[in-house]
């Protein structure tokens, strides 16, 4: 058994005889320990729970809180609510799909970025917020966050030639 | 017995029941995109509305129940211009191109649209790019046009138990997919096509094979052959204009000659051999000990059902091939022989009330020495489009008897139609190949109707038969687990995939409900009641097929054309 269906097996027994009621902390289980819901652990949990993949898989694309691959090494996160939309994250997250070259829920193929769109932070006096490996960055700008992107190349960059 | 007054009228209803179901039997006309007769109301497209006295905002008939006293409006202002404003709604991001949509002429959301006098575009939203999911041999899923009123998730969860698609993601990017977003082919899809059957618009269809059917025509290479399921005849009607559920199968044959077939072959002559053959499977089964009870192996739906989700019940199933597929293997082998013709250069084409077969058709198990046994599959639709193509009017055709040496068939093969038919022609023969004696009264009526479980109990020859059918795979669900927890008195099951048998399946006309089933089948029965020839074992060509050709049921020859293999299959549940 690979490692995640041996972790997704543990938290699992940590739901015994349960119905679709558990589903959702299941998932979010799930997704603390994986950092995304693998495909293998969607069937999983439906075997445990007696439910089929497509109900669990539409229950999770219905929650923004759910990804579907791996977080990158960077993961960013970009406030859409009304005050952030207000102060321009909406040219903020146009910006970082342009130069990141993925979309909201997707995972850069290096692996080195994903990219995340959350409702509010509750951080609307910095307006407009991200996030960049849970640190907050206020006010930010497309080349703040052009800044921001390439600072992690570079580290990467650097650990490559270190080692 | 409840009063309320609905439009002004008082009429009758009885306690808990829902305003529509009401109204309907009062024959007052509610537009409606999401009810489904016999399954529980989801009250979501809100196109049932009425106006209640006393209610400042507009109820949904389908879902709001009845009380005493209640008084009810079904055209006012208020209800039409809601209602109008719905359509307009679901209109403004749907893709305008009905006059090249399948659906063009039948499609729910057409046909409300111009009820309600919808004639201008008040609502413009841009219409999300949707791909168009051509994976699956059987469906083809258009996305873009669907309008989530959740029909045929609803079929496939509540009806089938197979729930391969459900809603994915939320507001105006929901949608109705698989699991995982991947195409219908790498889904627990069974193609059984009940989805395409009460899809109100365009967003679910059968892949087409009439233009492949086209060129063979049109290829003076080619021999083309057609062979016809029992429940197309009893079907066919309501495409070309007809009287619901009359029978056309003469008219049938001469409009197939008509487009160019070269020979025009009865299914039910094969399901007669599938008799011979699964019979005899059945007496050895039992005989020596194998493995029950046996499950029928006619639909391919279930065959895949039983594949994806009870691969354990595999061995139970019969090893005999559908009737379609052992008509194809026929035809590529003894009618090939006898004609002196290159299987390879036959294409044998189907015509089914059927989706699911159009998948069968491409499993690498069905075809001898890579040439296919069936080429290609129409639906009952399809073959409707080629009547209008060809400007064939059923009417005015003259019936015309169905070629030789397939055209014959006995009137227990034309029943395999009808959920119960399969076994209702099985224990005619079973009685008398093993008591040597022609069963006194044919008519076995525990195993007709629209039930959705039968069973029949049986002393044949001196042994107990424990027989059970059923149809919709809700119900082969609820048997499977049934006989997994150690029920044990059962022989032989019939399992139909589409509730009813085939006379409702997943090919037929647009908007089949099931008062339309139960007259098809009715028609079936009818067939049946009024034939010379109502057994299998005395048709005469399946006797001199055998004496000709195969030698004996379950001979070599037999095992190799018409029997077949299964496999579990690794799908997402």
């Amino acid at each position: 058994m690979k490692e995640s269906a041996k972790k997704v097996k543990a938290i699992l027994a940590k739901y015994p005889d349960s119905g679709r009621d558990a589903l959702i902390p299941i998932l979010q289980d799930i997704q603390d320990e994986l950092g995304y819901l693998p495909t293998s652990a969607i069937m999983q949990v439906g075997a445990h729970l007696a439910l089929p993949s497509s109900k669990i898989y539409g229950v999770a694309t219905f929650y923004n809180q759910f990804r579907f691959q791996p977080k990158g090494r960077n993961h960013i996160t970009i406030c859409r609510g009304t005050a952030c939309h207000v102060k321009g994250s909406g040219k903020l997250l146009e910006n970082a799909v342009a130069t990141l070259k993925i979309k909201p829920g997707q995972t850069s193929r290096d692996k080195l970025f994903s990219l995340e769109t959350v409702a509010c932070m509750g951080a609307c006096g910095l307006a407009p917020v991200i996030t960049v490996n849970d640190e907050f960055n206020a006010k930010a700008s497309p080349a703040k966050l052009n800044r921001l992107a390439r600072c992690c190349k570079d580290e990467i960059t650097q650990e490559r030639e270190n080692s | 017995m409840i009063g309320i007054e609905a439009n002004g009228r008082t009429v009758e209803a009885k306690a808990g029941e829902t305003i529509l179901s009401v109204l309907r039997r009062e024959g007052i006309h509610v537009p409606t995109l999401c009810h489904m007769e016999g399954l529980e109301p989801s009250g979501a497209c809100r196109l049932c509305v009425v106006e209640l006295e006393g209610s400042a905002n507009l109820v949904p008939a389908c879902s709001f129940p009845v009380s005493e006293g209640m008084k009810v409006r079904t055209g006012t202002p208020k209800v039409l211009e809601a209602r109008k404003t719905i359509v307009e709604l679901l209109l403004s991001n749907h893709p305008d191109d009905c006059l090249y949509c399948s659906r063009s002429g039948n499609c729910d959301l057409q046909k409300l649209a111009g009820d309600l006098g919808v004639r201008q575009r008040h609502y413009r939203e841009p219409r999300p790019s949707r791909e168009l999911d051509v994976s699956s041999p059987s469906i083809i899923r258009d996305p873009a046009k669907c309008i989530l009123c959740g029909r045929c998730v609803r079929v496939c969860e509540e009806v089938q138990a197979v729930s391969a698609i459900d809603f994915t993601g939320r507001g105006s990017r929901a949608m109705v997919t698989p699991a995982f977003n991947s195409g219908l082919n790498m889904s627990s899809c069974i193609n059984c096509g009940q989805c395409v059957v009460v899809c109100p618009t365009g967003a679910l269809a059968e892949r087409s094979s009439v233009q492949e059917v086209m060129d063979a025509l049109s290829d003076p290479d080619l021999t083309v052959i057609v062979q016809h399921a029992p429940a197309v005849s009893v079907s066919l009607a309501e495409e070309a204009g007809l009287k619901p559920a009359t029978d056309v199968d003469g008219k049938m044959v001469a409009a197939l000659r008509r487009i160019g077939f070269d020979r025009v072959f009865d299914t039910s002559f094969t399901a007669d051999l599938t008799i011979m053959e699964e019979g005899s499977e059945l007496v050895e089964r039992v005989n020596n000990g194998g493995v029950l009870p046996m499950l029928t192996s006619c639909s391919p739906g279930w065959i895949k059902f039983v594949e994806t989700f009870y691969p354990e019940f595999i061995p139970n199933v019969s090893t005999c091939k559908s009737p379609q597929q052992m008509l194809g293997a026929l035809v590529k082998s003894f009618f090939a022989e006898r004609e002196q013709l290159d299987p390879k250069k036959i294409v044998s084409v189907s015509i089914m009330p059927c989706t699911a077969k159009k998948f069968e058709c491409s499993r690498p198990e069905m075809a001898n020495d890579y040439v296919p046994d069936v080429d290609y599959v129409l639906t009952t639709r399809e073959l409707g489009q080629l009547l209008r193509m060809f400007g064939l009017d059923l009417a005015s055709l003259e019936p015309e008897a169905a070629d030789s040496p397939f055209g014959e068939r006995s009137s227990a093969g034309k029943i395999f139609g009808a959920s119960g038919g399969v076994m209702e022609a099985a224990v005619r023969s079973a009685h008398y190949l093993l008591t040597g004696e022609e069963l006194q009264n044919l008519k076995i009526q525990p195993l007709r109707g629209m039930a959705g479980v039968k069973e029949l109990r049986a002393n044949v020859g001196g042994v107990e038969i424990g027989a059970c059918v059923v149809s919709g795979l809700g119900n082969a669900r609820n048997l499977l687990d049934q006989i997994k927890v150690g029920r044990d008195d059962l022989h032989f099951i019939e399992v139909m995939t589409c509730p009813g048998g085939c006379v409702g399946g997943g090919g037929q006309p647009i908007g089949t409900e099931r008062d339309a089933v139960k007259s098809r089948m009715e028609t079936l029965y009818r067939i049946d009641r009024e034939e010379q020839l109502r057994v299998s074992h005395k048709n005469p060509w399946v006797l001199r097929l055998y004496e000709e050709f195969l030698g004996k049921p379950l001979s070599h020859k037999s095992h190799k054309l018409l029997h077949t293999t299964y496999d579990k299959r690794h799908v997402p549940l």
